[in-house]
């Protein structure tokens, strides 16, 4: 796909639209399927590789509305069905089309509370945008209407605009409660909440808030402004925030509720605890958990090195295990941070990674060499225990396995050095245990993740959870289902008090 | 934000900071650890143990030495200012119960988190012995304090500026080889060499030997895996699975090559602040 910029992609979109002129309003379903998809612009894929700005820019007006009449406004809407948090997509769409894009950000907004994020970092290419009618009559996923990035427009459109308000907060209910963790899961429960009036505390253990937006997803990917804004609007709505705070260490869980008088908590610590391979030399020099390279370089800062005291490994060659969005922000943040050579070695192919299809396509753009069905064997180093290769298996696909998908059979005798100075180790995140641990009672499953009910209750009373400490490693979406769950209980829980 | 309430510098490049810290003064337990930055926004997190703490004030005490940029920093800042994060406890409490006799090693800066250990060691009704060294008597700190607690107390210098002249592997071996005096428990804090030959020193003895490990963290919650030694053939995170372990068990040298990781740009970063800190006070002049 040859690169366009903003100002070519706006130009194609005026000109359909001058085309299209008054008929656009009463276009048939086959004239609404020819107008073409409209593409993201995004940054120059040889400037973006060495900044840390967002690669994707945003669609201008012109171009969501262009996007916005590809809509067919089916009577079936099974892209609302799609949606975790059941968006009334089509009836946002329709708003955008006739480019009222305050009242789109109001219906979004009726369903999901952080669209600017979502808009960004939500796979919809296997939620909402799975089963278009637009896609499936083109017969290419990626040609389905592209919901993600109009709920990004309209969001990022009310932002810039700063017309959003603040949501309105009920009378004081003289109730309490606690959010542990300000990653997604946390920040819907806590505006849920709080718009019923209760009086809302946010416990997060770094020093900024945000979770995983903040210390994994990249600022290239999910810029730090608009958590900040979210952050800002939540606080603005009278939620406290208290940062530096390790909820299990610096207070039990359970003295929240006994000591401190908190009428419910929301455990929404989510998947922070890194895996590694189990191979040897995977504690060298040069080894790192994705989790541990993010936080340096997103939380921490490092990619300013001119301020931030954080250092960062010096690296040249790179390699980076694993296929899911992680190994893709690992990798690309490398490029960034000055790495000549970044690979991403999966063991199997590139139909079988779990990234999304545009994290793989820009990772590509920027120069990561993609070396699929490949495998670590071990971690070479030197004698100052510094890493200086990986030896490699190289694999072909065989029968495939219970999951359906081919499975990778070693080659016997393909063993060979990869020249790395750096290892990045992103095959995923376990459950971390330090509220489980420091919890008696707290029922877990034995991958340590906790057991909750229908309404995200937990087996101790008045403590609920939702997101990655309850799914596992998932997304951002399905974490502010579970969230927007827990506060409805939660609600529903203090209101009967209440009321009695 | 943590106000300091008191500051005061113990020995050359050694300081002792109480902090407002009301929370983890009531939750905090021996062996257990913070993580603080000086500044928010730029600055990187750095654990420290917890010397000391009173419920009463509020407080706990910190025991540092300059050693880089942020403890540099750190060092820097008077009593009313603030330190802009500070984050605890953290890691697992020591287990302290009734082992016998026991012999507590606190090497250097490590004497400041052994202090409460030994304390609370003596106080769970345990003979303490105690032997603390460094290089000369100008480094040896929280004296007065480990000769309040100790039953015996022993004291080594590299120059013999003080005490035996000696390193601290030299009394713990005679002790380890008397029946009469032979430690049920030996646990060592300071720096990782030292901590490595006290355990290869009680390791012909068969005398469990507990160290107390302080490696490189970023969140100090189990999120990172920065911290990770290799104990036994197992792989374990300092910050929540301990700071302690089985000394006879752990992988010095791999600990040692990691604690190096960043060391050139470490370095680099101390340099600039130490200069940059020099030009303040002359241009001040």
């Amino acid at each position: 796909m040859s690169y366009h910029t903003l100002e070519e992609l706006n130009k194609t979109a005026k000109d359909i639209l001058e085309d299209l002129g008054d008929r656009i309003s009463t276009l048939k379903n086959k004239e609404r399927t020819a107008i073409p998809s409209q593409d993201m612009p995004v940054q120059d894929p040889f400037l973006r590789a060495t900044n840390l700005e967002e690669v994707a820019i945003g669609y201008t007006a012109e171009q969501a509305i262009v996007e916005a009449n590809r809509c067919l406004q089916c009577a079936k809407q099974t892209c609302v069905d799609h949606c975790p948090v059941n968006i009334a997509i089509p009836s946002f769409i329709n708003h955008i089309a006739k480019g009222d894009f305050a009242l789109a950000c109001e219906v979004i907004k009726e369903s999901s509370l952080l669209p600017a994020i979502c808009g960004r970092v939500c796979p919809q290419e296997k939620q909402c945008q799975s089963n278009c009618m637009v896609g499936k009559a083109l017969k290419d996923v990626d040609k389905s209407v592209a919901i993600g990035r109009l709920e990004r427009f309209v969001a990022d459109w009310e932002r810039n605009n700063g017309i959003g308000k603040v949501p309105s907060v009920k009378p004081a209910t003289g109730k309490k409660v606690a959010v542990v963790g300000s990653g997604p899961a946390g920040l819907v429960v806590a505006a849920d909440c709080r718009r019923e009036g209760h009086q809302v505390t946010v416990f997060e253990a770094f020093h900024k808030a945000g979770g995983v937006l903040r210390y994994g997803i990249p600022e290239f990917r999910l810029p730090n402004e608009i958590i900040d804004h979210e952050i800002e609007n939540l606080k603005a709505m009278g939620v406290e925030l208290k940062t530096n705070f390790v909820v299990g260490r610096t207070r039990k869980l359970t003295d929240l509720i006994d000591k401190d008088g908190y009428d419910a908590v929301f455990v929404g610590t989510g998947a922070g605890l890194p895996v590694f391979m189990g191979l040897e030399g995977e504690n060298l020099v040069g080894v790192f958990s994705a989790n541990e390279y993010l936080t340096r370089a997103n939380l921490m800062m490092a990619y300013d090195k001119e301020h931030t005291d954080t250092p960062i490994y010096p690296s040249v060659n790179v390699a980076v295990l694993g296929g899911g969005n992680v190994a893709m922000d690992a990798a690309r943040m490398a490029k960034r941070l000055g790495a000549e050579n970044v690979y991403v070695v999966y063991r199997r192919t590139e139909n079988e990674m779990p990234a999304r299809n545009e994290e793989i396509l820009h990772a590509k753009e920027e120069g990561i060499e993609f070396r699929f069905l490949q495998n670590p064997k071990r971690i070479v180093g030197n004698e100052a225990s510094r890493v200086t290769g990986m030896e490699c298996l190289r694999y072909e696909l065989g029968e495939p396995d219970e999951s359906g998908r081919r499975k990778p059979v070693e080659i016997k005798g393909s063993e060979f050095i990869l020249n790395v100075d750096t290892v990045i180790v992103a095959i995923g995140n376990g459950s971390n245990p330090l509220i489980s641990q420091t919890t008696a009672n707290l029922s877990v499953n034995r991958r340590g993740n906790i057991v909750v009910d229908e309404t995200q209750a937990t087996s101790i009373n008045k403590i609920f959870a939702g997101g990655d400490i309850v799914l596992g490693a998932a997304t951002v979406i399905l974490a502010m289902g579970e969230g927007r769950r827990a506060a409805a209980s939660i609600n529903k829980m203090l209101s009967e008090e209440l009321a009695s | 934000m943590s106000q300091i309430i008191e500051k005061k510098q113990i020995s050359s490049d050694v300081f002792l900071m109480r902090l407002e810290a009301p929370l983890i003064a009531e939750e905090r337990q021996a062996g257990q650890f913070i993580i603080l930055q000086v500044d928010e926004n730029f600055g990187e997190r750095i654990p420290l143990t917890i010397a000391d703490a009173s419920t009463k004030d509020g407080t706990i005490t910190i025991i540092y030495q300059v050693v880089g940029k942020t403890t540099l920093a750190l060092s820097q800042l008077e009593v009313g200012q603030e330190v802009e994060a500070l984050v605890g406890p953290l890691g697992t409490p020591t287990h302290i119960h009734n082992y016998g006799k026991v012999v507590c090693v606190g090497g250097g800066i490590g004497v400041a988190p052994m202090h409460p250990i030994a304390q609370a060691l003596k106080k769970a009704g345990n003979h303490v012995t105690i032997i603390t060294g460094a290089r000369n008597q100008d480094l040896l700190i929280l004296q007065d304090e480990m000769k309040a607690i100790a039953d015996e107390f022993i004291v080594c210098t590299d120059d013999g500026s003080v005490g035996r002249k000696c390193l601290v592997t030299e009394p713990l071996r005679e002790l380890c080889a008397n029946e009469a005096t032979k430690p049920d428990m030996v646990i060592a804090i300071g720096p990782p060499i030292m901590m490595k030959f006290c355990s290869e020193t009680t390791r012909p003895f068969g005398v469990f030997t507990q160290v107390s490990l302080n490696t490189i963290m970023v969140d100090g919650t189990g999120m990172c895996g920065g911290c990770r030694v290799n104990v036994g053939k197992e792989v374990k995170f300092v910050c929540v699975d301990g700071p302690e372990f089985d000394g006879h068990l752990v992988d010095f040298d791999n600990m040692i090559a990691r604690l190096s990781s960043y060391k050139e740009i470490e370095r680099t970063r101390y340099k600039c602040f130490v200069e940059k800190t020099i030009n303040q006070k002359e241009a001040a002049l």
